[in-house]
């Protein structure tokens, strides 16, 4: 009887084990940069409606989110029809349609140097953490095209929003500088401002946080919903379990 | 049998129900007898027994969500990956059924891989069982077959990149790899033609062949079958009846187990389907959620996990044909474990410290080579994979002088068994 049960109890730990052990060394997803923490939460609705509005009045001019249709997001931000259109349809779209730009691929492509990447999928592809250190790593770089460098990686989209934020010079940096510990010297960039914007720092990063939690939340408009599904699942499963191994025991009494 | 046959006389009417109508037509009850109720297995089968079945279950939920991923796919180069976040989107619980076929690739592999370890600890594939380690073997390479071609279906950056770099392998077979490689991709580089070639083989040529397979490979168990892991005959120790002393029937014994294990097995399952889809990134890898573009290669192409251990091998060598050969001959060798383990015993219960500690490398060498896998191809860890693939070769050529060599212990003669 005894040793039925650790035989049990030693396929639900082995094999929670092998789930764990998988999850548990994640990936580090993508190179060698540091990135800052997002911090966001795809459960906050406040959040997810600020980051609407700044999607659809700062990125939805040049990105598109073409899996994304209109109405996914009146449903999730809690909006009703009128509410959307007024306040997050700018043109003649009707609400089942999804965020498509106006601009031509092909003159994007001339504006540009490449047609701005559609941003339906751009947190599952890159993580919310990417998008969030990127959009706080412009500075002035008087060798570019648009005058604008990233820190973060090479860019040919300007600093759409540079009036929020203000303007930053990167600062260079002195490796032999005696203040740091040797060895220890970290490589993050260091930026000083040259004149403020109409946030304050804090105020822009909630910005670009909204932002990155709106994009995080249409990269995936059902993960809400899943979350809430599994734990249905989980508890019939547990029931299921139970029943399972009580008619097990009972076949075996005889064995 | 007789009673069977006097009631399809023609002109006769027809005794009894329609159980009775369709067994005078078709051998229900000798074939439930033989491969349910009556097929005795052993009663001491612990939790490495419950992976078969496991397998099983993972490739019903793979043919069952595989149908209906079908209905709303489109594989064309031009709308692959849109359907798939149509699929995730629109079509009602799609993501549901989607998910459950992404992570069940990744479960597929957790359990055979779990089943192929018990049947080299416990030596499962030795005489007479050689016959089911050679078709499980088949049914693995073409699951490998099978998951590479799937991967390609959604048209993420990953399933184009990563098909690119498998499928060129071939290209370093002298004389025919270059046409071969134009021969498997339709076309001078992946494209829409491959992506429906593929599509036709994962949806019908593979699952037919897997199914076939399988049916094979329980067929072939029957006849000769279970072992157990004390490694002994159960059917040389009989009662009365001709029923094994130490074996209990499949039904309702062992399925009233394996019912506990499949649960336990869902439950894991669905906890990754429903809170972690992606797994980190190993189930469904980032890069894959950016549409394929020939014109920028990733940074870091990595296959998805359960290829690693021999895509590390690939890697660990400079020269590119003997780096394919070897990570070919790392897939085919198992095939011949009946024949390289020379021992007197089966089971790893009574082998001696060579084979245990042999054993224990190998599954250090085949985790290792699966991270390094996933790591890039520079410096130590290309060294690693180096010493790690030499110990992986080592344990399968050099299996036949320490098997036989060692001093084995004492096989008991019945099963080892604590009611």
């Amino acid at each position: 009887m005894g040793n039925k049960m650790t035989m049990t109890k030693r396929l639900a730990t082995c094999l929670a084990a092998l789930a764990l052990g998988l999850a548990g060394s994640a990936l580090a997803a993508g190179g060698g940069a540091k990135l800052d923490a997002a911090n966001n939460d795809v459960g906050n609705s406040a959040s997810l409606q600020r980051g609407a509005r700044n999607f659809m009045n700062y990125c939805s001019g040049c990105h598109s989110a073409k899996y994304v249709r209109y109405n996914t997001l009146g449903d999730a931000l809690g909006l009703s029809e009128d509410q959307l259109i007024e306040n997050l349809m700018f043109n003649a779209e009707k609400t089942h349609e999804t965020i498509n730009v106006a601009m031509r691929a092909g003159d994007a492509g001339n504006w540009f140097g490449q047609v701005p990447p559609d941003l339906s999928l751009i947190a599952r592809s890159l993580g919310p953490d990417h998008i969030y250190t990127f959009l706080r790593s412009y500075y002035v770089d008087d060798n570019s095209a648009t005058g604008w460098g990233n820190s973060l990686k090479t860019v040919s989209m300007p600093h759409v929003l540079w009036e929020l934020e203000g303007i930053k010079a990167k600062v260079e940096h002195h490796a032999d500088d005696e203040s740091e510990e040797a060895g220890h010297a970290d490589d993050a960039v260091k930026f000083e401002t040259i004149s403020a914007g109409s946030l304050s720092a804090e105020e822009y990063d909630q910005f670009v946080r909204d932002t990155v939690n709106f994009l995080a939340f249409v990269a995936e408009p059902v993960q809400l919903k899943r979350q809430r599904y599994g734990g249905w699942v989980m508890a019939f499963l547990r029931i299921f379990g139970l029943l399972s191994y009580g008619l097990k025991k009972e076949i075996w009494k005889d064995v | 049998m007789a009673r069977a046959e006097s009631d399809v006389r023609i002109g006769q009417q027809d005794k009894g129900g329609v159980m009775d109508w369709v067994k005078a037509r078709f051998p229900l009850d000798s074939m439930l007898k033989e491969h349910v109720t009556e097929y005795y297995a052993s009663k001491n089968f612990n939790i490495w027994y419950v992976f078969g079945v496991l397998s099983m279950v993972v490739l019903v939920i793979q043919l069952l969500t595989g149908i209906f991923l079908t209905m709303n796919y489109k594989p064309s180069a031009a709308e692959a990956f849109a359907s798939v976040e149509y699929i995730m989107r629109d079509v009602e619980f799609g993501w549901l059924i989607r998910y459950m076929h992404s992570t069940g690739a990744s479960a597929c592999f957790v359990v055979v891989y779990l089943h192929m370890f018990r049947a080299m600890m416990y030596g499962s594939y030795k005489k007479p069982r050689e016959l089911i380690w050679i078709i499980g073997m088949l049914i693995f390479i073409a699951l490998m077959a099978e998951a590479f071609l799937g991967y390609l279906l959604p048209w993420g950056q990953m399933s184009y990149w990563g098909a690119q770099v498998i499928v060129s392998l071939f290209g370093a077979i002298p004389g025919i790899g270059e046409p071969l490689v134009d021969l498997i991709r339709g076309d001078y580089s992946i494209s829409d033609i491959t992506l429906n070639r593929f599509f036709a083989l994962h949806v019908i040529a593979l699952p037919l062949a897997l199914i076939m397979l399988v049916v094979v490979h329980i067929l072939a168990l029957h006849e000769v079958g279970s072992n157990n892991p004390d490694g002994i005959e159960i059917k040389e120790k009989k009662d009365a009846d001709g029923v094994p002393l130490d074996g209990v029937a499949f039904h309702p014994y062992h399925t009233s187990k394996d019912l506990v294990a499949i649960v336990v097995f869902l439950a894991i399952f669905f906890a990754v389907v429903f809170f972690a889809p992606e797994m980190g990134g190993y189930f469904l890898e980032h890069a894959n959620f950016e549409p394929a573009n020939r014109l920028k290669t990733p940074e870091h192409i990595a296959p998805v996990w359960y290829f690693t251990p021999f895509y590390a091998i690939l890697r660990a060598v400079p020269h590119k044909l003997t780096g394919v050969v070897l990570m070919g001959a790392a897939v085919l060798l198992p095939l011949f474990l009946p024949w390289l383990d020379r021992s007197r015993v089966r089971s790893i219960r009574y082998k001696g410290w060579m084979t245990k500690t042999a054993l224990t490398l190998f599954v250090i060498a085949f985790i290792g080579l699966g991270y390094l896998g996933l790591q890039p191809s520079t410096g130590i860890y290309v060294f690693l994979a180096q010493v790690l693939t030499i110990v992986y070769f080592a344990f399968f050529l050099l299996m036949p002088f320490y098997s036989k060599a060692e001093k084995t212990k004492p096989v008991p003669d019945r099963v080892v068994y604590h009611g």
